[in-house]
């Protein structure tokens, strides 16, 4: 299996090749269905921010084994406008979009069991997120 | 760029979601709905996501917002087939698909579209 893989987040499209290497790499992982569509769920939210918010980025994708832990690990990062104040960022229902319900980033991290998030205004954001098999 | 099919069965409109929606393909996909519900007056709408392998905020908001706006217009709609792992999904993430009624399959979705039917128009 191929230990780490990176879509490239430009169009709206890419939002769905992510969540499809994902989905794809965390079945090869032996992860149980209900994982597999977290872990699917999870990157479905973080591309979807880079796309909606800094319109470009990108997710990486990699299988961690450490001695006796297997997991995997996906990094979500763009050079986008940061975000302002991370805490609020975090709160359910917190959204500077029109449309959706500011639960991406808290539901992400519901779903997983670690996520990491820095983010700098003017110079971008990183999201990474590990499941543990 | 792909299109949901949407037929109209009897009194009611159903449609199954089997591709993956990116932003404007959901999009496009709403204003369809939308269009079809206004020409061909159906008593209900019955989406099928028992295709839908998985969920996003971004998917929940473009369901729930759908419902809402066909019950604007006159229609109620029911949501069936959802899979055990979508419901698993947006209990955690706190999603709420607001205005959506569900039903386990397409036969018990039309049954309780029918109930709301005899009783005027169905409120949750
Ligand atoms: N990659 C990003 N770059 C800049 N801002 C972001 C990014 N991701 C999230 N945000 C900010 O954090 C807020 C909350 O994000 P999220 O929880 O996904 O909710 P939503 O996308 O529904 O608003 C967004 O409204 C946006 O202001
Ligand atoms: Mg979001």
């Amino acid at each position: 299996m191929e230990k780490i893989k990176e879509v490239g987040i430009n169009k709206s499209e890419d939002v769905i090749m992510a969540r499809q290497v994902a989905r794809e790499m965390a079945k090869e992982l032996d992860f149980g269905l209900a994982d597999q569509t977290r872990i699917t769920a999870a990157v479905s939210e973080l591309s979807r921010n880079i796309y909606h918010y800094a319109g470009t980025g990108r997710v990486v994708v990699k299988v961690l084994s450490e001695s006796a832990k297997k997991g995997m690990e996906i990094i979500a990062e763009d050079k986008g406008p940061g975000i302002p104040d991370i805490e609020m960022a975090m709160q359910d229902g917190y959204s500077t979009g029109k449309g959706p319900l500011g639960q991406g980033l808290p539901g992400s991290k519901r779903l997983m069991d670690e996520f990491e998030i820095k983010s700098e205004v003017g110079v971008g954001t990183t999201v990474t997120i590990r499941k543990w098999l | 760029m792909e299109r949901v099919p949407i037929l109209k069965m009897g009194d009611t409109l159903i449609l199954t979601i089997q591709v993956e929606l990116h932003d404007e393909t959901a999009l496009r996909l709403q204003e369809d709905i939308l269009e079809k519900i206004f020409e061909t007056k159906p008593q209900g709408l019955v989406i099928d996501v028992s295709a839908v392998g998985v969920v996003d905020s971004f998917f929940g908001r473009m369901l729930s917002d759908t419902a809402i706006m066909a019950r604007t217009m006159g229609v109620e709609t029911v949501l069936v087939g959802i899979q055990p792992e979508i419901a698993i999904i947006l209990q955690e993430m706190g999603l709420e698909l607001k205005g959506v009624h569900t039903a386990l399959n397409l036969e018990k979705g039309m049954a309780l579209l029918q109930g709301m039917g005899e009783v005027g128009n169905g409120e949750d």
